[in-house]
């Protein structure tokens, strides 16, 4: 198993190197203003399909957060003899010149996930010597280049919905700022998904299957984990086998605690979703809302046990209103599926 | 001057064109079809210390705007010429969010967002100067919950500023300290100016008319800063506070009945002195314990040492509105006192006593009426049939807040 997984990871590699030798840009991704294209970091070798240049290796998560059904593909990379500190808890602390890839696409239709992919954008996380720095870059009609934009912007996407329907989405490429208002803590520009819990589970590199912290360790990319077996795991909130109030609060976790937790843009509100939040009342069980406005939809608690219909994270989570939805930024359209998990969870609560 | 250059660069007057257009010094954004991203853009871009001058004219916006670059002041034309437009907004929470410390707003107005108007959250020395924040429309229940909102802020001034139509607070300081709202306009709001959970406050010299209720201090339970204490409200006109409730419902402010002037709920030294109260047709002055059940150990759900004087009141009480009013008034009778308080005190000090540190005093011109309405906590019934209406029994005086002082008015 070991021997085939680390076969697999050599030819990945090789097969990369093979493909352009240019390595990432280091100088482009510290310098203090951003390149206009995102072809000057060097990080992919073939940008249309999204294949990695040498030292940027893909990644996944156990639970993803929502953003209108587009599909991402992860990628760090670490400048060479660097590594990352575990954190039990929190992303990983990685060093200076680390960069955190997301791309977001669609496919023609959605049920087809590898097919006709349109890439939309690609945000980088870049840990510069002051902190780290987010941009998004808009991919133009060929797909071989991606522009910085600054402000933001707002693009129409068409795509066939799981139903056969036709889905007009108004996606949004978030400004600097709405990168800052999921990615803060404790007011620090700080990545939210590459943590221990939600990276602890198999990958499939170029074929060959192994957990991502394993193959993180064994590349020296992480440093400090304890034993892999013992580590902390999401619960991934589609998969029925796991128990609900794991994957409910797998969902919140991922979808919610990034602003809702003391350390975040949503601390005023003293709705705290993290995944170990364990004083009910914070996490939503009969409590009053406080600065809601329309959001509270005229309901009593946030949770409210047993009753889904009548729990203010529900209605929110259902509404396309500025002023009542949630999340707040990241979404344009309700999260069926989700919701649908979230009030079987509400419902069974006592 | 090119008119379709859109943004003028004084200083400095250009950059290396492979990189992006990071301007310092100064920038000027006029009315027009880019005006929103260039904008938006500006406010990342900015550098510490920088003005962005809005043009007189109005801006379209669909999304929210924000600003996380400390130091930055922001200068419209004037509250009625620079006109900031969210009618059309497709996200956000707010209209504009502001996040960095030692930001000045002047003279803009930010009218119609589906949210909140301008929340700064965490920014330390905020001003906020000749803003208004409106919803054209007048009173509705769809229009956003706050109008200017600072929350979890140190050193937060709003001064000469108006806000009207917000179906919570108008003026809405959250989780803060060292505040200074004053000579502002706030009305046709639920409630014109909340102080919640927050110590160190100054709110005076405000005009308070048209809204449900006029100027509440708060303290609720179950959030990450309680304990509201030291605030001062003073020199307030609170006069014709007639505007049906129009919150909606589940929000604490939900509860206010139509016509209360000064409401103190929970908090600690709390002072109302000087103020004009006319013709608020419930009660002018409210002190009341926080009504709703609550889990939360470390949460003092009764107001303690609040003392109410030299204020001068003219006819009010006539006309008890909703659940509240009707509480009042069963106990009261019509009109309703000018001050009333409910009484409540925790069970241990109705077996013994409350220590004078923690009491409630009224000293008042003669004539000025008064009820306890000696309510048992945790029920909405009087203990008592009559409430006791004796003002004399509760002269006394307590010290006062210091003034607040805030470092951005030392600089002027």
């Amino acid at each position: 198993m070991k021997v085939s997984a680390l076969l697999g990871i050599a030819l990945w590699l090789t097969a990369l190197a093979s493909a352009r030798a240019d390595k990432v840009n280091d100088a482009a991704l510290m310098a203090a203003n951003p390149p206009r294209m995102l072809s000057a970091y060097g990080l992919f070798v073939d940008p249309a399909n999204q294949i990695p240049n040498v030292g940027v290796l893909p990644y996944d998560l156990v639970t993803p957060l929502f953003t209108d059904y587009a599909s991402k593909y992860r990628f760090v990379y670490i400048p060479g003899g660097k590594s990352a500190e575990y954190r039990e808890r929190e992303a990983f602390a990685f060093p200076v010149g680390t960069t955190l890839v997301k791309t977001f696409a669609y496919p023609g239709d959605l049920r087809k996930p590898n097919e006709q992919i349109r890439l939309i954008e690609t945000r980088l996380l870049i840990r510069q010597d002051a902190g780290w720095k987010a941009w998004a870059y808009v991919w133009n009609e060929d797909m071989s280049d991606a522009r910085l934009r600054i402000a933001g912007k707002r693009l129409p996407v068409s795509v066939t919905h799981r139903d056969g329907s036709e889905l007009a989405i108004d996606y949004v490429v978030p400004n600097a700022n709405q990168c800052k208002g999921c990615h803060a803590l404790n007011k620090e520009l700080t990545p939210i998904g590459p943590n221990a819990r939600n990276l602890n589970h198999d990958y499939s590199y170029a074929g060959a299957v192994k957990n991502q912290l394993r193959m993180w360790v064994d590349l020296e990319l992480l440093k400090g984990a304890p034993d892999i077996g013992g580590l902390p795991r999401a619960a991934d909130w589609r998969d029925e086998s796991e128990p609900l109030d794991k994957r409910a609060r797998s969902y919140l976790d991922v979808n919610c605690a990034h602003c809702h937790r003391k350390e975040g843009p949503a601390s005023n509100s003293g709705l705290f979703l993290t995944a170990w939040e364990d004083d009910r009342t914070a996490w939503g069980y009969r409590k009053r809302p406080v600065a809601a406005g329309r959001g509270s939809g005229g309901l009593e608690f946030g949770i409210e046990p047993g009753d889904a219909d009548r729990s203010i994270l529900i209605y929110r989570m259902r509404s396309n209103d500025p002023a009542i939805m949630m999340p707040e930024l990241g979404r344009t359209l309700v999260h069926e599926e989700a919701v649908t998990m979230l009030e079987a969870w509400i419902n069974g609560l006592k | 001057m090119g008119s379709k250059y859109r943004v003028f660069y004084t200083l400095p007057l250009l950059f290396a064109l492979n990189t992006a257009g990071f301007a310092a010094g100064s920038i000027s954004i006029v009315p027009g079809p880019d005006a929103a991203e260039e904008l938006q853009e500006a406010l990342i871009t900015a550098e510490p210390g920088s003005m962005i001058s809005l043009a007189e004219g109005t801006f379209e916006f669909s999304d929210g705007l924000s600003l996380d670059v400390p130091g930055v002041t922001i200068r419209g034309a004037g509250m009625d010429k620079t006109v900031l437009s969210f009618g059309d907004q497709k996200a956000g929470g707010e209209g504009f969010l502001i996040t960095s410390d030692n930001v000045t707003l002047e003279d803009f107005a930010v009218v119609n967002t589906r949210g909140d108007g301008i929340k700064s959250k965490g920014a330390d020395q905020i001003s906020y100067r000749r803003i208004r924040v409106e919803w054209t429309g007048g009173p509705d229940e769809k229009n956003g919950a706050y109008g200017i909102y600072p929350v979890e802020s140190k050193n937060v001034l709003v001064e000469d500023s108006l806000v009207r139509g917000a179906s919570d607070a108008g003026i809405y300081v959250g989780q803060s300290e060292n505040i200074v709202v004053r000579n502002s306009t706030a009305a046709y709001n639920v409630a014109g100016i909340e102080i919640e959970n927050s110590k160190h406050a100054d709110v005076y010299g405000n005009t308070v008319t048209h809204n449900t209720g006029g100027i509440l201090v708060f303290d609720l339970p179950n959030l990450p800063v309680m304990g509201g204490h030291s605030v001062r409200v003073f020199e307030n006109q609170v006069i014709d506070n007639d505007t049906p409730n129009f919150a909606p419902a589940g929000n604490i402010v939900g509860m206010v009945a139509k016509g209360t002037g000064i409401m103190v709920m929970a908090n600690r030294n709390v002072h109302v002195f000087d103020n004009v109260l006319k013709n608020n047709g419930t009660v002018h002055v409210l002190i009341a314990t926080y009504p709703n059940d609550f889990d939360d150990d470390t949460y003092v759900p009764h107001p303690r040492a609040v003392l109410v004087r030299d204020n001068s009141y003219g006819d009010g009480g006539g006309e008890p509105d909703g659940e509240v009013g009707k509480i009042i008034s069963d106990v009261t009778g019509t009109p309703v006192p000018d001050i009333v308080w409910d009484g409540v005190v925790p069970l241990t000090e109705w077996i013994t006593w409350t220590s004078g540190d923690d009491r409630i005093y009224v000293n008042e011109a003669d004539g000025t009426t008064f009820a306890n309405l000696r309510m048992i906590q945790n029920t909405l019934y009087p203990w008592s049939t009559s409430p006791d209406r004796d003002i004399s029994d509760y002269e006394g005086t307590l010290p006062e807040p210091d003034m607040v002082s805030l470092p951005q008015l030392q600089v002027q």
